[in-house]
């Protein structure tokens, strides 16, 4: 007997719906939970009306924090879905594998070598870093031929090294880097209508190159081979993909700090869903990753009352076991 | 150079990888809307060949020419809807299912946004039809027997609806009766018009499906032309150090290699 999975391209169109819902439901809750809690109606007048008490507090804070977590989340979630593709490795994620490190450590060196302490100056490092660790975990975990294991070897490794180094540099130089702390930690509480201006265009651009390369990567998936005989051009769908990632990891890491296991999770839960198509698989992960990462986000603000606990925290307490299961499932498979 | 007279064929072809030769010098052409079968023994450069005529593998010198012009020279689109291509080891992404494989197969006929026509669902419907999957659209290939994902693999090869078709190993991993059933289906492509090329490993059966033979030794072409003129006791014993006798089928009149046990030759 056969068990007949219910016609994926079904499931596929009435999910869509469904994960935007649940989108708007974790912004609203991000902009109404904190040390201030609002009512939803409250949320409603502190968005459209000045003379409202919450505008300031909605508009200073909470609205770029959530857009924030959007924004990054987006990007971890497509980084994740395209690094998994393009690897062919469903462990693969640009925490786990060094990308994030990379741009974090170059942020921290421009900052406490150089003094550059503003956004708008050590995104380029961020971009910078992310690149070069991008090439570098590449080449050194085989390109395309890549195993799994040795993948994930190389990312623990440079990313050991990294944040072996960036550890370095905020116990040599506590000036600079305190204000910081969200360098070994991710964060979005820090957000500032700045930071989320800043970053929305290299996101933007990140966004249009990985949803454009959904369709050459989905034949990239059998084969070089296959691939080339269909009239895909690997070695350019690659660096496209690449371009992409580190557009997408480097602004995201630059804004709020090295996040790990969004990227990791979230194409693993939306691949449930629409099956390895990314045509489909691409604008889930989008649209769920953000969901993950604002609802940890809103966990983080809640446990810990009065204080709070950060994003990347949370994201690596619920990572880490989901991170487990899937290799224990890969075994049995 | 003298211009070939059929749409696919080689001059002074030289392949290989990282500076290892494995093809020297060939010259072959595949006759227009034929079935051509390529045997050899294991490693004798049968796969390194039709990625060349695929456009996968770029020459180390020499020339595959596609309707008289270079293969490189055309835009990639256009090789891909006129050649196609079943590599021996394909990668089977995880989860996908039947009719989504099969689907890929469309991509030289797809604009880079647009989704999938109701032209491109009828072929793929097809193919699967042709290859005895319909009822197996929905499942996950990974659930298949070996034998129903290769045939999977012709069906998504198939779904490219190219006038040449390039078939590396269609048969292997099936039972004896699906071989057939893919021979079959590749003599009636065969008969409807296209050209076909496939590598096996069955000399009887390339024997009898082949309208021409190209055999290989060391990457080299020892023999090539109608199965009847070429395969010879000679031959067999050239290409694959084997001793055989040959015979008339009494089904076919084609010619049947029976191979004889080797330890005779001791002596
Ligand atoms: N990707 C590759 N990189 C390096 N060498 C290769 C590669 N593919 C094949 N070779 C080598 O080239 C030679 C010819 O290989 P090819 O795959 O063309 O043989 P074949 O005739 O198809 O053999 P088989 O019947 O086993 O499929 C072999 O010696 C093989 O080791
Ligand atoms: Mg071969």
């Amino acid at each position: 007997m056969t068990t007949r999975r219910a016609h994926p391209a079904r499931c596929r169109a009435v999910g869509l719906p469904a994960a935007l819902a649940a989108l708007l439901v974790v912004c609203v809750l991000s902009l109404a939970i904190g040390a201030l809690p609002l009512a939803p109606s409250a949320v409603w007048h502190g968005l459209a009306d000045p003379a409202s008490g919450a505008y300031a507090v909605v508009h200073q804070t909470r609205l770029p924090r959530t857009l924030l977590g959007l924004l990054a989340g987006t990007a971890l979630g497509l980084a994740g879905a395209v690094m998994q593709a393009l690897t062919r490795n469903p462990l693969a994620d640009p925490g786990l594998l060094g990308v994030n490190a990379g741009a974090s450590a170059a942020v921290v060196t421009a900052t406490a070598l150089l003094g550059i302490s503003s956004l708008s100056g050590y995104i380029w490092f961020a971009l910078g870093g992310a690149a070069l660790v991008s090439v570098l975990i590449y080449a050194i975990g085989g390109g395309a031929s890549s195993t799994p294991a040795r993948l994930a070897l190389a990312g623990t490794a440079v990313n050991a090294a990294l944040y072996s180094y960036v550890a370095a540099l905020e116990l040599l130089d506590t000036g600079a880097l305190d204000k910081m702390r969200f360098w070994t930690v991710g964060s979005i509480a820090a957000a500032e209508p700045g930071t989320v201006l800043r970053i929305t265009p290299f996101i933007l651009l990140g966004t249009v190159l990985a949803l454009g390369c959904a369709k050459p990567l989905n034949t990239l998936a059998l084969g070089d081979e296959a691939a080339t005989a269909l009239g895909a051009k690997p070695a350019l769908t690659r660096g496209v993909a690449i371009a992409a990632i580190v557009l997408l990891c480097g602004s995201a890491t630059a804004a709020c700090g090295p996040i790990v296991f969004v990227g990791l999770m979230v194409p693993q839960v939306a691949a449930r869903i629409t099956g390895p198509d990314l045509r489909w698989l691409l604008p889930y992960s989008a649209i769920l990753a953000p969901v993950l990462l604002l609802g940890a986000d809103i966990v983080g603000r809640v446990v810990a009352r009065p204080s709070e606990l950060e994003v990347g925290i949370i994201t690596a307490v619920i990572g880490g076991p989901v991170f487990l299961l899937t290799v224990v499932g890969r075994e049995r498979a | 150079m003298s211009a070939p007279a059929n749409r696919l064929a080689t001059r002074n072809l030289t392949l290989g990888y990282d500076h290892r030769q494995v093809v020297r010098d060939l010259e072959v052409e595949i006759p227009d809307r034929s079935f051509t079968v390529i045997i050899g023994a294991n490693g004798c450069g049968k796969s390194t060949l039709l990625r060349a005529l695929a456009r996968v593998l770029r020459p180390t010198s020499g020339t595959v020419l596609l309707d008289g012009k270079e293969i490189g020279a055309h835009p990639s689109r256009h090789v891909a809807r006129t050649v196609g291509l079943l590599p021996q080891s394909p990668i089977t992404p995880d989860g996908i299912t039947v009719a989504e494989l099969v689907g890929r197969g469309r991509f030289p006929h797809q604009g880079a946004l647009r989704r999938e026509t109701p032209q491109d669902r009828a072929v793929v419907e097809r193919c699967l039809a042709e290859t005895a999957l319909t009822d197996l659209g929905q499942r996950p290939v990974s659930s298949l027997s070996g034998g129903q994902r290769q045939r999977a693999w012709i069906a998504t090869a198939l779904a490219q609806d190219t006038e040449l078709l390039l078939l590396d190993e269609p048969t292997t991993y099936l039972d004896l009766m699906h071989q057939i059933e893919v021979l079959d289906l590749c003599a009636r492509l065969h008969a409807a018009g296209r050209t076909v090329v496939a590598v096996l490993h069955d000399l009887n059966q390339a024997a009898r499906y082949a309208s021409h033979l190209i055999v290989l030794r060391e990457g080299e072409v020892i023999a090539e032309g109608a199965p009847d003129a070429v395969i010879t006791a000679e031959l067999v014993g050239r290409a694959f150090g084997l001793r055989a006798r040959i015979i008339p089928d009494p089904e076919t009149g084609r010619p049947l290699v029976i191979p004889l046990p080797s330890q005779v030759t001791a002596k």
